[in-house]
């Protein structure tokens, strides 16, 4: 029996009120000002109480968020903010707890602590805000960061093969992974929305444009003039299409995924995969994260498994010990065992 | 056997010693539990090595547990009236702690050549010498021990897990006591497996019977000593450990604030978090951490959204903590930090004791970032100092490092129960939901300390980190802000200064001498100085618990005196941090940095030569 330990609003909440009268100290441009907006509209409709709602971040330029959002929040120290915010829910279920990261914080010097607590699946909602860089240093390759790249701590290109944040969440037995553009604050919100009523730990990874250090990094995909040629937006129980008219899909060929065109080849929309979001298996999942370069890059929810989460699990314990266990209170405890008078 | 024979001991101090996998641990904790039920004063202290199970047979493997019995009890004892030594090499390894004309009992079915070969033995190790210099008593153990195990059809192997049993019938014989405890223990624990305890209990039994029919043994019997200037009350045997785990326990029920434990397993600290991981029953929330910096960042959560939160450690865990312990006191929030030190730097000696984390837990973070120091000073007392630490945290929204050591940890001591309703009051400083006047940085003038708003609560929403705020909570980089909101810090740490009591000074009123000590050497230090006393000595004693802050009157104590020693496992931490704030005071040093707690005998050997220099 799934339990819901974040207690509803008694009222409706608009993007207003999650508004914080702190100036927004990002770059004009940045891709930040929009996940702020996206997360902004998402908090009204998870419907859970405002003072419930508490954000964790780390260090960077991603992690000054909880200054700008009107709840509770801990701006942390580097890599952590997973850490300090399983000890916020451990602490009290009762809270929608968020954390924001980016790429370094969470993959790099958080790396650690990021896989356990998907591993753990301890209901928290992880947002990566990955632009590939480190921004707020002033430009160092991260470790998403495309292999080759010219930074200033790589002025001869990096030698370092960088992650996939969609395959550590996979390979840490995630149950929940999606993937959006800063551009595209709908799918942002939608994104969000649905990792917040998730069950368990959920990772929604936002490709970030950093605007000082890193400009177009995504480009490649995002630019409108080839964005639907090169992403995908999965939707559960949908055929997997793509392309300006829908007329290209994915097909499974019995090793790889591979892309074709509806219409050519005998190709009908019977050979398109249909993207099952529930599958508890990571290998088709893990495909698809995995996907750029050929095939285009997933967007949208790409695993959304129920598994128990660490959060229910835990209380279920302290309930039934709380109500069964041995000693009702220190006293009991103190007298226990062997004991004898003087 | 007849009266006559018993010889009277006001104290007695037992060392087992084997392979790691001989059961001496057990042997030991057995003979203290019963010599407690039976009415003697107890302390004990493991003295086991880093290896779970070293190679068999040799030195690196030994494992020791003494115990020290008898009328008033301060410390584990120097050297023991009687040593067991299941093999060679602990024979060996262990034969330096026993006292000259010590009863020395060996399982001489071990002795083979090989063996005595690995613990590094080129000839008989029974030499006419030590055969003069000690009792020692060769028991067949072994062979006796498989034996009883054949009758009983259980193979060598298993009979041998038993062995421990043998040398501990032989021991409860010489010290006149009964074998009804541990039974009572053997029929409690094996509830479930009847064969282990008809197997344990004959061998026991055995052990027992064979010394009675030993001649030399007739002469060596000794009555120990009961207790009898214990306060009244209930009484129960307690580790260090497990006495830190229930003070935070008790302190949780006492505040009203669940209890939250984030730790990683590391030696000799992890008994604390396996202690309180079996108490989901009384609200403890304890959480196995991926690293050591996760265990106090998980802490520092569970304490901003309202936990009593605790990590515990040791040395390098301290380290790795560092820069979360910086957070901590940035945002203010209430967190204890129990450090079980042991030998350092680095891995250093894991499973000994040592105090060399005091300038790590005083000054080991960036910036200026003070936080409050306490240290227990006995087994039991942790459990009040866990209490105390908890208090303080929760009272001034401060973190506190609770310094205990693995010689205090791991020993066990006699713990008169206390009754909780006569444990202080604790009162967390929580905000009021809903109050307009809410900053996260406003300070009360008494304490100088913030209010804690938990989220959850309606109305007070904030932002903490670990950027510098000004004190209605916003960033801030103005210099004055900084400069403002780093006295004040300092200031909230000074202030707790204003609720503890004043130090005290023990020994002769006008002594020459004072002797100085802080955290787990009280045991030794008490007792050198008392004989010292007692011997016409004049010599004054005060031990530190609060560390930072000191007590206000520590300068008043320390001008008193014309020879200062200031005595810790280490190379003068506390004396240089004593010296930092009392420069006018004149202090020489007594260090030890062997991974063992200090003998009686060698600090007054060092406080006579002070006397008369």
């Amino acid at each position: 029996m799934e339990k819901h330990f974040v207690p509803k609003a008694d009222r409706e909440y608009t993007k207003a009120d999650f508004q914080s009268d702190q100036m927004v100290k990002w770059c004009p441009g940045c891709g930040d000002h929009a996940i702020l907006a996206a997360l902004l509209a998402t908090f009204p409709k998870t419907g859970y109480k405002k003072e419930n709602v508490c954000m964790v971040s780390g260090i960077g330029c991603s992690s000054r968020i909880p200054y700008y959002v009107d709840t509770y929040g801990f701006h942390s120290i580097h890599g952590r903010a997973c850490a300090i915010a399983t000890g916020v829910k451990l602490a009290n279920p009762e809270l929608s707890v968020w954390v924001n990261m980016g790429d370094g914080d969470s993959m790099a010097i958080g790396g650690n602590h990021l896989i356990h607590a998907v591993r753990r699946n301890q209901d928290l909602n992880i947002t990566i805000f990955n632009n590939e860089i480190y921004g707020l240093t002033k430009g160092q390759y991260s470790p998403t960061t495309k292999f080759g790249q010219v930074t200033k701590t790589s002025p001869y290109g990096t030698i370092d093969y960088p992650f996939n944040p969609g395959e550590l969440v996979m390979g840490a037995q995630g149950t929940f992974f999606a993937r959006t553009l800063d551009c595209v604050p709908q799918l942002s919100t939608e994104c969000m929305t649905r990792a917040a009523k998730h069950d368990g730990c959920s990772v929604v990874e936002v490709l970030q444009n950093c605007v000082i250090f890193n400009d177009k990094t995504h480009a490649a995909i995002t630019d409108r003039a080839v964005r639907d040629d090169r992403t995908i937006v999965l939707e559960h129980g949908k055929p997997m299409l793509f392309g300006k008219n829908k007329e290209k899909g994915l097909r499974f060929n019995g090793r790889q995924l591979e892309v074709v065109t509806l219409g050519e080849n005998g190709i009908t929309l019977d050979d398109i995969m249909v993207h099952d979001e529930t599958t508890e298996d990571t290998g088709i999942h893990m495909m698809l994260a995995h996907m750029g370069g050929d095939l285009p890059v997933a967007l949208g929810v790409i695993r959304n498994v129920k598994k128990v989460s660490y959060t229910q699990l835990y209380e279920e314990q302290m309930d039934e010990q709380m109500a069964n266990g041995k000693y009702k209170c220190m006293d009991d405890l103190l007298n226990s065992g062997d004991t004898w008078e003087v | 056997m007849s009266e006559n024979q018993i010889v009277n001991k006001e104290d007695l101090v037992v060392r087992f010693a084997g392979d790691s996998g001989d059961g001496m641990q057990l042997s030991g904790t057995l003979f203290s539990d019963a010599s407690a039920l039976t009415g003697n004063d107890i302390a004990t202290f493991p003295d086991y090595p880093a290896e779970i199970r070293a190679p068999h047979n040799t030195i690196a493997g030994v494992s020791g547990y003494q115990v020290h019995v008898g009328n008033h009890i301060y410390s584990s004892g120097d050297k023991c009236d009687i040593l067991v030594a299941m093999n060679p090499a602990a024979f060996k390894s262990q034969l330096k702690w026993a006292k000259k004309g010590a009863t020395v009992i060996v399982d001489i079915d071990t002795f083979t050549e090989e063996a005595m070969e690995k613990a590094g033995y080129t000839e008989n190790p029974f030499t006419d010498e030590l055969e003069r210099a000690y009792t020692i008593i060769k028991a067949p153990i072994t062979s006796f021990t498989e034996r009883i195990g054949e009758s009983q059809g259980v193979d060598k192997k298993t009979a041998d897990k038993s062995r421990n049993m043998f040398a501990l019938g032989i021991i409860f014989y010489s010290t006149h006591k009964t074998l009804d405890q541990t039974f009572a223990y053997l029929e409690r624990k094996f509830a479930k497996k009847p064969a282990v305890i008809t197997l344990n209990k004959a061998v026991l039994t055995e052990g027992y019977e064979y010394a009675d029919k030993l001649e030399v043994m007739h002469s060596h019997i000794f009555e120990i000593a009961k207790a009898d200037k214990m306060e009244h009350g209930r009484y129960r045997n307690i580790t260090g450990n497990v006495a830190t785990a229930w003070g935070l326990l008790a302190a949780s029920e006492k505040s009203g604030r669940r209890l939250f434990l984030g730790s990683y397993p590391i030696t000799p600290a992890t008994d604390v978090m396996v202690e309180l991981a079996k108490h989901k029953s009384l609200g403890a929330r304890v959480f196995q951490a991926e690293d050591e910096i996760a265990g106090v960042c998980s802490a520092i959560g569970a304490s901003y959204a309202g936990a009593l939160a605790c990590t515990s450690t040791s040395g390098p865990g301290l380290s790795l903590k560092s820069e979360a312990l910086g957070l901590a006191v940035m945002t203010e929030l209430p967190l204890v930090v129990v450090d079980v030190q042991r030998g350092g730097p680095s891995t250093g000696l894991p499973t000994k004791t040592e105090q060399s984390d005091l300038g790590q837990a005083l000054y080991g973070r960036n910036g200026e970032a003070p936080l409050v120091v306490v240290a227990a000073s006995s087994s039991a007392n942790c459990f009040y100092w866990a209490f105390n630490a908890a208090k303080i945290a929760l009272e001034h929204m401060t973190p506190v490092i609770l310094l205990t050591d693995g010689y205090l940890g791991n020993g066990s001591q006699l713990f008169k129960i206390p009754s909780m309703k006569d444990m202080p009051e604790i009162k967390p400083r929580l905000a009021k939901e809903n109050d307009p006047n809410y900053r996260p940085f406003r300070r009360d003038e008494e304490k100088f300390a913030r209010e804690w708003a938990l989220p959850g609560m309606a109305g007070l929403s904030h932002r903490v980190g670990g950027l510098e705020k000004c004190p209605d909570g916003p960033l801030s980089t103005d210099p004055e802000n900084h400069a403002l909101m780093t006295k004040n810090r300092q200031e909230k740490v000074n202030r707790v200064a204003n609720y503890i009591p004043d130090q005290e000074v023990t020994g002769a009123k006008d002594a020459d001498l004072l002797v100085v000590g802080w955290g787990g050497t009280a045991g030794a230090l008490t007792l050198a100085v008392e004989e010292m006393n007692n011997e016409g000595k004049k010599v004054a004693y005060t031990h530190f618990n609060y560390i930072c802050p000191l007590p206000k009157n520590t300068g008043d104590i320390l001008r008193k005196y014309k020879k200062i020693v200031v005595c810790e496992l280490n190379n003068g931490q506390f004396a240089g941090y004593l010296r930092t704030q009392f420069p006018e005071c004149p202090m020489t040093q007594y260090n030890k940095v062997m991974g063992l707690p200090f003998e009686v005998g060698e600090l007054k050997e060092h406080f006579n030569k002070l006397l008369n220099a």
